[in-house]
């Protein structure tokens, strides 16, 4: 969005303009919940996340000095309030609850070691779930299902990634900006959410074995 | 000028394709890499398959949020204007 254009819009909210604020709430309000379930563990509190961005959004709307887009700034208010709110609801959850959980996404969680045989060839057999594989292609919203609901089991610093940069398809420096990573760093992360969301895509779909060509 | 290096393995396009699909590779790691491919059927079924679950989870239907918090904001948007901020 043109710097002008958030200025406008800036100045039209100061003078109140109802209308201005609507469609900005409507534009993002969306993502924004989608970004906030990332940290928090339930919608209710995502929703409460989101409602407490907007309210300091207007405390700081004469502050807004430009230096990052209007929705950047917006999503780093909301990233920040939801990532504090998520560590002092997993402070409240009992023990249980937490075990199995990574929230680092430490391990690369990327391959399946079998599917690579020791020179770094893929093994014969291999799994694809996709492309030349007709029931799954035509089966798209199935496919739509096993994505979102891969991406909705990620730890968050993965999930608040491949929410903004595939879903939203932001650009990686407006990604970096929101979440305040540098740009290795959110690749990494990406790499790895893209690599569990295609993983867990197997168990979804198991499909036979191809031949390494 | 060709720089000796060892030649791009399948694990190793797996785990360079990110870079790869967000242009970060240098010059000739890309080069490398497209070779690879050119001469790897599996890798490229590999890489169609990792850009079809991107295009896909960006096609995503969105899911509307309660339109209950669009009003209540509305409100205290209201109120918020009232007391000037």
């Amino acid at each position: 969005m043109g710097e002008g254009r958030d200025r406008a819009l800036v100045e039209k909210l100061l003078a109140g303009d109802e209308g201005a604020f609507s469609s900005l709430v409507s534009s993002h309000n969306g993502a924004l919940l989608r970004l906030a379930r990332s940290f928090v563990p339930s919608q209710a509190v995502a929703e409460e996340v989101v409602q407490e961005t907007w309210l300091e959004v207007l405390k700081g709307l004469s502050r807004f000095e430009g230096r990052s887009s209007l929705k950047t700034w917006i999503f780093k208010i909301l990233a920040n309030r939801a990532r504090t709110r998520g560590v002092r609801e997993k402070r409240s959850l009992p023990f249980s609850a937490l075990a199995g959980d990574d929230p680092e996404g430490s391990d690369d969680g990327s391959f399946d070691p079998t599917e690579f045989i020791s020179d770094g060839h893929w093994a014969p057999g291999h799994r694809y779930w996709t492309g030349e594989n007709p029931e799954i292609a035509l089966d798209q919203k199935r496919l739509a299902a096993a994505i979102r609901q891969a991406i909705d089991e990620l730890p968050p610093n993965l999930r608040s990634v491949i929410l903004l940069r595939d879903v939203e398809g932001w650009s990686s420096e407006e990604a970096c900006e929101a979440l305040e990573l540098s740009e290795a760093n959110q690749r990494v992360l990406l790499h790895r959410a893209r690599a569990r969301v295609r993983k867990s895509l197997w168990r979804l779909f198991p499909t036979k074995g191809a031949a390494h060509g | 000028m060709v720089e000796v290096q060892k030649p791009v393995s399948c694990r190793r396009v797996t785990e360079l394709v990110t870079d790869y699909l967000e242009r970060r590779l240098p010059f000739w790691e890309r080069l490398r890499f497209q070779y690879h491919l050119f001469r790897c059927v599996a890798c490229r079924r590999y890489i169609r398959e990792v850009r079809q679950i991107v295009k896909t989870t960006g096609e995503l239907p969105a899911e509307p949020p309660p339109p209950e918090i669009e009003k209540e904001l509305l409100e205290r948007f209201r109120n918020w204007k009232r007391t000037g901020g």
